[in-house]
């Protein structure tokens, strides 16, 4: 197992740039997930990484050493493919040890490989059937058994779980997560799954038109979005946003938003007048009458334990996420009260966030 | 409950079935009749293969089948007497119309040209057709549009328009009548073919099987001989059949260029002359011999063109 390191990295297919000078590292041992919608990169990224693309501009180091104009083939390490590209004139056996063939790896010597990575997998009944026949979720084992077998430097994955049904898919991505804390392999991973991504990830880097918007923990990025794409892009329902104007001075606590003061964690930087949006999760919302910031119900959307709320205000629609059992029903004037510790600030013509006190409690907690 | 009511919508009717049954066997009797008239008159004696009205009802004889591989002389029957007895069926055959065997025909060597060659360019024009349709279809190919385009345009007027040209230039390459020549000419018809059909196939075939072959410590040679080929094998099947039907049966360029060491059976077969006109029995004998080998080879790929239709029709 192996470091991944990658240092501006960047690719352009004619004029068309499919990633801009990217930059992370994935620990060893660690699980990264690389997220974001079609088209933004993710993929070429990986592709990159595997040696099935080489990159414009930039640098792959694996394990400290640099890779980047390698063949994939010298690469050591592993890639399961969105449609998981089992060779179907062989059976399953064949298929997981293909890689070992091509080590020249003695042919007893494969089929102990082999046992004992479908044992580890649960798919050791399937050896000797075809793989044309088998569902998805076996499929899916058998890529990645192709992919254990070797005991590459780290794994990468393209979208393995995109084509499997959702029933399928729970049980597939808790089965990676528990082979991933078995063996604690490097890994990539790529999807535009948001659920995928926050449950398996140690980090994720959500990526939009080519660029790294975030990265860090599922629970930083979720918590404190670097970038409204991000705010946005995470959350279902998504993250709402209430504009408002004028600048922030560093040390301000409050802010007004149509008409009501809203309190919020302690800005710690000037930001020069301009349209700014105020950001608040859905979760963070409560009904209260007390409160200045009103609105309409506009609609309900029942989920068990909670529910969505839509309550059109000055500013549009936004949602809140409250307890099912409160009764609403459309047209009711309410008043809404913000979590004010959990809020965010942006800058709405860069989409950045405004550095506040919340977010230096991930500085913090990063450093200390 | 009773299901009799019920129907499917995707099943063919009960009418339908009938319709399609009549308008099948009615294109194989139009297709195999002369067939078996060629075949029927193989086994007749040259004057009920001249009959008139045609004989349908006839004393079978192999006759035919002894002029085609045989040269005979006429004798008398005094000198056919002193002989002694036939050495075989044949022998005995051409003896009763005063004849004796003088020696082999051409047929056989004729028929194994046509055998070198068919097969011979169907190979080197699969094989060239399959390695250049991989390499447009997963490479950048400068011009690759263009390229293609070029390719196909080398059908687009009968091969036998560019006869003449063609003639003078084996003629000074020394390539006339030679087994290389006409490998050659045939592998150049059928190499256009085979690039576009393989590219169709090629094109279906994922490229993440070679990558994950790349990957997983294969050179993109390898990749391909271990996963595309084994994919392409449907594709490469019906190719092949086409291709050496074309080199099998083609008969312009064949007797224009080839007279000799290297003619093959098409040119061959008409110019089977019996005594006092052609020999319609043996010329049918020819035929009927040189069906066989396409016969065989369809057949024995008939498994592989069979997926071809179904091929990607379910699941990619």
């Amino acid at each position: 197992m192996a470091e991944i390191r990658v240092q501006n990295l960047r690719k352009a297919f004619g004029e068309f740039v499919a990633v801009q000078d990217s930059n992370f590292v994935v620990e060893d041992g660690e699980f990264f997930v690389m997220l974001g919608p079609s088209g933004c990169g993710k993929t070429t990224t990986l592709r990159m990484i595997a040696g099935l693309e080489l990159p414009t501009g930039g640098k792959i180091l694996l394990g400290g050493e640099d890779v980047t104009m390698r063949r994939a083939r010298e690469r050591d390490i592993a890639f399961v493919f969105q449609l998981f590209a089992l060779y179907p004139h062989m059976n399953v056996r064949k298929n997981i040890g293909f890689p070992l063939l091509a080590q020249g790896m003695a042919s007893a010597e494969i089929r102990a490989r082999v046992d004992e990575t479908a044992k580890l997998l649960r798919i050791d009944h399937l050896l000797d059937k075809s793989v044309s026949g088998l569902a998805g979720g076996d499929r899916q084992r058998v890529a990645l058994g192709r992919a254990i077998v070797r005991r590459p430097k780290c794994f990468l994955m393209d979208e393995p779980l995109g084509t499997l049904d959702t029933e399928f898919r729970d049980l597939m991505v808790h089965e990676l997560r528990e082979l991933h804390n078995r063996i604690h392999a490097t890994t990539v991973y790529v999807t535009h799954d948001q659920m995928e991504a926050m449950s398996m990830a140690d980090k994720i880097a959500v990526m939009n038109h080519g660029v790294i918007e975030q990265f860090g923990s599922p629970r930083e990025i979720y918590d404190r979005p670097a970038t409204m794409f991000v705010a946005e892009f995470i959350g279902s329902p998504p993250m709402n946003f209430l504009k408002f104007g004028g600048g922030l001075a560093k040390g301000a606590k409050e802010i007004v938003v149509q008409g009501a003061r809203v309190t919020v964690p302690e800005v710690r930087e000037d930001v020069a007048p301009a349209d700014m949006a105020l950001g608040i999760r859905p979760e963070h919302i409560r009904f209260d009458d007390a409160s200045k910031l009103r609105g309409a119900i506009y609609g309900t959307e029942y989920l068990g334990t909670t529910q969505i709320v839509a309550v059109e205000t000055a500013d549009g629609i936004i949602k809140a996420r409250v307890a099912a059992g409160i009764h609403l029903s459309p047209g009711e004037q309410v008043g809404l009260a913000l979590s004010s510790a959990r809020l965010s600030l942006f800058e709405k013509g860069t989409g950045r966030a405004v550095k506040t006190a919340m977010y230096e409690q991930t500085a913090e907690a990063r450093h200390g | 409950m009773s299901l009799t009511t019920a129907h499917s919508v995707v099943a063919p009717s009960t009418n339908s079935k009938r319709i399609a049954g009549v308008l099948v066997v009615g294109y194989a009797l139009i297709s195999i009749v002369p067939l078996l008239w060629i075949f029927a008159t193989s086994f007749k004696t040259p004057p009920d293969s001249i009959a008139y009205p045609p004989k349908i009802v006839f004393q079978p004889s192999i006759e035919g089948y002894c002029n085609l591989f045989t040269t005979r002389t006429r004798q008398t029957p005094e000198y056919i007497n002193s002989l002694g007895p036939a050495t075989g069926f044949c022998d005995e055959t051409v003896r009763k119309r005063n004849m004796v065997i003088a020696g082999p025909s051409n047929f056989l060597p004729r028929f194994v040209n046509s055998l070198i060659i068919a097969f011979g360019s169907t190979f080197c024009a699969v094989f060239l057709g399959t390695l250049s349709a991989y390499g447009f279809s997963r490479f950048k190919v400068p011009l690759a549009d263009d390229l293609l385009f070029f390719i196909l345009s080398t059908r687009m007027m009968p091969p036998i328009a560019v006869a003449i040209p063609i003639y003078l230039m084996y003629r000074e390459l020394g390539l006339s009548d030679t087994a290389l020549g006409m490998i050659l000419l045939y592998t150049a018809v059928n190499v256009s073919l085979a690039v576009w059909l393989l590219k169709g196939f090629i094109d279906e075939i994922p490229r993440e099987y070679e990558e994950a072959a790349m990957i997983d410590g294969y050179t993109r040679l390898q990749a391909f001989w271990r996963t595309v080929l084994p994919q392409a094998t449907t594709g490469i099947a019906a190719t092949a059949i086409f291709c050496l039907i074309f080199a099998w049966n083609e008969y312009a360029f064949a007797a224009l260029l080839t007279s000799g060491t290297a003619q093959t059976a098409p040119p061959f077969i008409p110019t089977i002359i019996g005594e006092g006109g052609q020999d319609w029995p043996a010329v049918a004998a020819g035929t009927t011999i040189f069906l066989v080998p396409i016969l065989v080879f369809t057949i024995l790929l008939r498994k592989q063109l069979l997926r071809g239709i179904t091929f990607g029709a379910v699941r990619k």
